[in-house]
């Protein structure tokens, strides 16, 4: 326990049977990104990795301390005042921030005398968390070291953690980190919300990383569940944080809340009982989460107060058709394709073109869907990634060539390394040899 | 002459290196020291316990004029805490270290019986 400090935070209550479920899942690492920005702004963003390390001693010394002496009263405000007291003891060891010691001191020591449940006071945490959203995806470091860093001091997670979710070696994340503190020290990246003329564009930076964030958890492809389902998470957090503000609140901050919104209210539907994996068509509509998807829907509405359609717009109005429709069949495809149409004007990626010739596919047909398929620029791109394949080979099926469907189920098994995808196909393709084999074939 | 009572002292060595470990991981490492002491608690064995900072000094030599600063051995070999635990003897001591959560990251337990001095 700090040697300092007897104030009512540290107040622990005896440790009982039902305390230890008491204490909030993921505290510690949402706690970490909490007192990572605010520290680093008092600190200053050159001193990061100093802020980094105060709060890692700080959690130390709860992870000690809480497991024999119980859990205090107020953890949040516990894990600061140590956090700041060791920040404290840095400043007075550290030679340069004489200059500013007794700047530094007086905030810290105002900072523990706050309230901490005071409005002010949450106000001041979510202003924090702000700044280091947007210095964290500063246009001067690169998109991948823009999600890391996001990872690493705004959401807590370990440089194991990233690497599992993004399927690199922990070195590399470790090295990308290392990077990303040096090029703020150099550029003197400062610690603010943009104002006036660079706030649009600042702001883009920040929802393109964020949605980058969420694609990584929800994009079945790749890494364990469990982590998926956390940047999911983080991700929806953090752009709530934003639209929430008045700096983030935005039409296109709103229509990116809720495309994650009404997308992640379908992710743990897309599994069954057994791990499988579940076509569109195929899922349990009643196990789609309807708060989030209210929630979306609301957050849809706000996105439409302005002018600017941006391709988060479009892409949450499709996800909007799908939450909205009560059945497979009864899915407003046509408006879908009208959706599609227009994103493919803006985005030229040749995933959103496929998605196109799904749509095409439902309202006219698989031979209308193929033929979409067809004319995709960059189809060379294409042909190298299992959705593809797997798309390519359900057009056939459904139009009774089993043969081609086969071969192509085949290919998308090669090409995807992820169990469920796997099983997926190879389902799949039993029902193609079914078919084939069964008389009149 | 000294009898054994039935008070144990466990003393926890190594385990968990914290300068590598996520938040997330310390708060699941922490849980699992919650179940295990909260058990402890609940069938009556826990007497006292607590966390040792790694601070500290040695003193020896003629009235221990030598002093060094800790800390003074390997992480590994550092004492990191200690508890007191009341057992039947010492197999169930030992029996009970067993569920101690330091074993998953390769730390020790060492369990001594507390000796009580009948009289004093």
């Amino acid at each position: 326990m700090p040697p300092d400090e007897q104030t009512s935070a540290f107040e622990a209550g005896p440790l009982m049977d039902s305390e230890v479920t008491r204490l909030v899942d993921h505290l510690f690492r949402r706690e970490a990104g909490k007192m990572v920005a605010t520290l680093t702004r008092i600190l200053g963003f050159e001193n990061l990795q100093l802020a980094e390390d105060v709060v890692q001693d700080a959690l130390l010394k709860a992870m000690q301390n809480w497991a024999f002496g119980g859990v205090p009263r107020n953890p949040s405000a516990w894990l600061m005042q140590v956090a700041r007291n060791q920040a404290l003891d840095a400043v007075r060891r550290q030679q340069n921030f004489r200059s500013k010691e007794k700047q530094i001191t007086a905030f810290l020591e105002h900072r523990s005398a706050a309230q901490p449940a005071s409005v002010h006071f949450e106000d001041e945490i979510r202003d924090d968390q702000l700044r280091m959203m947007f210095a964290c995806c500063h246009p001067l470091l690169a998109r991948e070291a823009q999600v890391a860093l996001t990872l690493k001091t705004l959401c807590g997670f370990g440089e194991e953690e990233i690497a599992t979710a993004f399927l690199t070696s922990t070195a590399a994340i470790a090295k990308r980190l290392v990077r990303a503190r040096q090029r703020i020290r150099e550029a003197g990246v400062s610690l603010e919300i943009p104002a006036g003329h660079d706030l649009s564009s600042r702001l883009d930076a920040v929802l393109q990383t964020l949605y980058l964030l969420f694609n990584e958890g929800y994009k079945a492809s790749r890494g364990e569940d469990l982590i998926r389902q956390d940047l999911c998470d983080e991700a929806i957090r953090l752009t709530t944080l934003l639209a929430e503000h008045p700096a983030g609140n935005q039409p296109k901050t709103h229509a990116l809340l809720s495309l994650m919104l009404l997308s992640g209210a379908r992710l743990s539907a897309r599994v069954d009982a057994e791990g499988n994996l579940l076509l569109l068509a195929e899922q349990d509509r009643s196990r789609w989460d309807r708060a989030m998807i209210q929630r979306g829907l609301a957050h849809l509405n706000r996105s439409a107060a302005g002018r600017e359609i941006s391709e988060f717009h479009l892409q949450a109005g499709i996800a909007c058709c799908h939450c909205t429709a009560a059945s497979y069949e009864a899915t407003d495809w046509q408006r879908i394709l009208t959706l599609y149409d227009i994103l493919v004007e803006t985005n030229n990626s040749p995933v959103v073109a496929l998605n196109r010739a799904v749509a095409i596919s439902r309202v006219r047909g698989p031979e209308a869907g193929l033929r979409a398929v067809e004319l995709i620029p960059d189809r060379a791109a294409l042909e190298s990634y299992y959705l593809w394949h797997a798309v390519v080979a359900q057009l056939h099926f459904e139009r009774g060539d089993f043969s081609k469907a086969a071969s192509h189920f085949q290919r998308a098994l090669e090409l995807t390394a992820l169990t469920v995808e796997q099983v997926f196909l190879e389902n799949r393709l039993r029902a193609c040899r079914e078919k084939l084999a069964a008389p009149g074939a | 002459m000294p009898e054994q009572s039935n008070d144990f002292l466990y003393l926890f060595r190594g385990g968990a290196d914290p300068k590598r470990m996520s938040p997330e991981q310390m708060q699941q490492n922490m849980n699992k020291w919650f179940t295990w002491m909260g058990q402890l608690r609940s069938e009556g064995k826990f007497k006292a316990g607590e966390p040792l900072s790694d601070e500290g000094k040695v003193l020896s030599g003629r009235k221990g004029s030598v002093v060094s600063d800790g800390p003074f051995v390997e992480g590994k070999e550092e004492v990191g805490g200690y508890l007191i635990v009341a057992a039947k003897d010492l197999n169930e001591a030992t029996a009970l270290a067993k569920g101690c959560p330091i074993f998953d990251n390769d730390g020790t337990v060492e369990v001594r019986p507390i000796e009580h001095i009948p009289g004093l």
